[in-house]
């Protein structure tokens, strides 16, 4: 489990880095989204409640795009069959495949962010910095972990694409309860100090606990 | 042999639901502030209590069907899932009518219960749709458990998480029986016992007819003789495949865990 899962994480990196199939897709899907909102809201600066939620759902499709890609290699070209074929613990390839999307969604939002901040945010982003990086990181883990069982859960039906958003969207849910209120105060003007340690703490749960559920259950998606 | 104990439980549900609706009109005291209205309360929340114990109950189930690999137990998970959907809808509808009625709009989102409801719903809407996208039956059965274990651990978080967001406005008769009035409280068990009846008696009812059903499908495949194109021939179906030879196969194979 130590060796397979930092040589598949490898693997994983490397693939994207010379098909470059997802992130830059979801960067750029994420800065047309914010486009969509200055012209769909008709406003050039938002902040509190509606700026945490812009940022919130941008976030959360731009990833699903990538939930939806996750597998699709490994279906279509016979990673899964290669990888069962090697005798290594099965839930290394869960732990690879979580710590691949949460590298993806780190990136998305290293985009994101700051072209949120420069596009639609109105009071500076300076000072909330630390607080927003503190649940943007709980909040990917979440996504992370869901979103690759998601994944692994669709990819080998016929209606993937279809599936997976459904399949992701009410179990993204409490993610964006908890994202959303803690970073909407971080996004007011007149706002000091971090963010709400409840639901720090709400998110952190969900990610504990769906973490533990997703580990336990993926092997058995595993086995043909 | 699945059709055993039936009529027993469908007399019990028919018995215990009209005591549960007679106790309702003609027992229970009308509320003092929400009138007449207030009686949906003893339709709703039973639903509600059952359709949600009805996902657990098949993730439970799940859980025992991944464990054992015998099909029977993807059946009844299968069908504890189905029902409870049908039982969340007439939830949703109770209780859009209920806050029509008390609150004035047919849809509350300052509600906690109704919005995780629909949340929990929603996500399990999808559940059918997953099965039927996956054509082998050994597979759909296995990635539906993974499903509904997934989806019946999300239940309970999901309330909470909702129930963090939102100031409590619920009435709080829902809470909890124990700050009922005497005969309140009696309706609502026996409502709440009348319902459960129901949700077990359907549930009997639909594995009786699947369990019939894939036996008249052996038999018929037997009379037609053992041509191999009749015998593999099974419609495709969101629902799992149990015919007896595939109950027969998982027992003697007979993998543990």
């Amino acid at each position: 489990m130590r060796r397979t899962v930092p040589a598949l994480l490898r693997k994983e990196l490397l693939v994207e880095l010379r098909t470059l199939e997802s992130v830059p897709g979801m960067s750029l899907f994420s800065l047309s989204t914010f486009v969509v909102f200055h012209f769909a809201l008709n406003r050039s600066s938002t902040e509190g409640d509606l700026a945490a939620g812009i940022l919130w759902v941008t976030l959360l499709f731009a990833a699903i795009i990538g939930v939806n890609r996750l597998f699709v290699v490994d279906e279509d070209q016979g990673g899964f069959d290669g990888f069962l074929l090697a005798p290594v613990d099965r839930s290394a390839l869960f732990v690879a495949k979580t710590l691949t999307l949460l590298a993806y969604l780190v990136v998305l939002e290293l985009v994101a962010v700051p072209a949120f901040a420069l596009l639609l945010l109105g009071p500076s982003l300076g000072h909330a910095l630390p607080g927003l990086l503190g649940v943007l990181a709980l909040g990917d883990l979440g996504v992370a972990v869901i979103g690759t069982l998601v994944a692994a859960l669709a990819v080998r039906t016929r209606a993937r694409d279809l599936l997976g958003p459904l399949l992701a969207l009410p179990l993204f849910v409490p993610i964006v309860i908890g994202g959303a209120r803690a970073t909407s105060p971080l996004l007011s003007s007149g706002h000091s100090g971090g963010p709400a340690a409840r639901w720090l703490l709400t998110l952190g749960l969900y990610d504990l606990l769906f973490g533990l559920i997703a580990f336990a259950l993926f092997d058995f998606l595993l086995e043909d | 042999m699945y059709g055993k104990g039936l009529r027993a439980l469908s007399i019990a549900t028919v018995a215990t639901m009209t005591v549960g609706l007679v106790l309702v009109f003609f027992y229970a005291p009308l509320e003092a502030e929400q009138g007449f209205l207030q009686k949906i309360f003893y339709v709703h929340v039973p639903l509600a209590i059952v359709a949600l114990c009805g996902f657990v109950i098949g993730g439970l189930l799940a859980i025992q069907h991944l464990r054992t690999r015998d099909p029977r137990w993807d059946m009844r998970s299968y069908v504890a899932i189905h029902m409870s959907l049908i039982f969340a809808v007439g939830t949703l509808i109770t209780g859009s009518i209920w806050a029509k009625g008390s609150w004035g709009h047919w849809w509350v989102w300052n509600e906690p219960t109704l919005v995780s409801f629909l949340i929990v719903f929603l996500l399990y809407a999808t559940y059918q749709p997953l099965r039927f996208a996956i054509e082998d039956p050994e597979r759909q059965a296995r990635y539906a458990s993974v499903f509904a274990i997934t989806a019946g651990a999300f239940v309970p978080m999901n309330f909470i998480a909702v129930r963090l967001s939102t100031a409590y406005v619920h009435p709080r008769v829902l809470g909890s029986t124990s700050n009922l009035p005497a005969p309140m409280a009696l309706t609502f068990l026996v409502c709440l016992a009348g319902v459960a009846l129901l949700y077990a008696t359907l549930c009997k009812y639909e594995l009786t007819v699947k369990h019939t059903r894939a036996q008249v499908r052996a038999l018929r495949r037997r009379l037609e003789g053992t041509r191999p194109e009749l015998a593999q021939s099974r419609p495709r179906s969101a629902a799992p495949a149990l015919h007896p030879a595939a109950t027969m196969s998982a027992r003697t194979a007979g993998r543990p865990g």
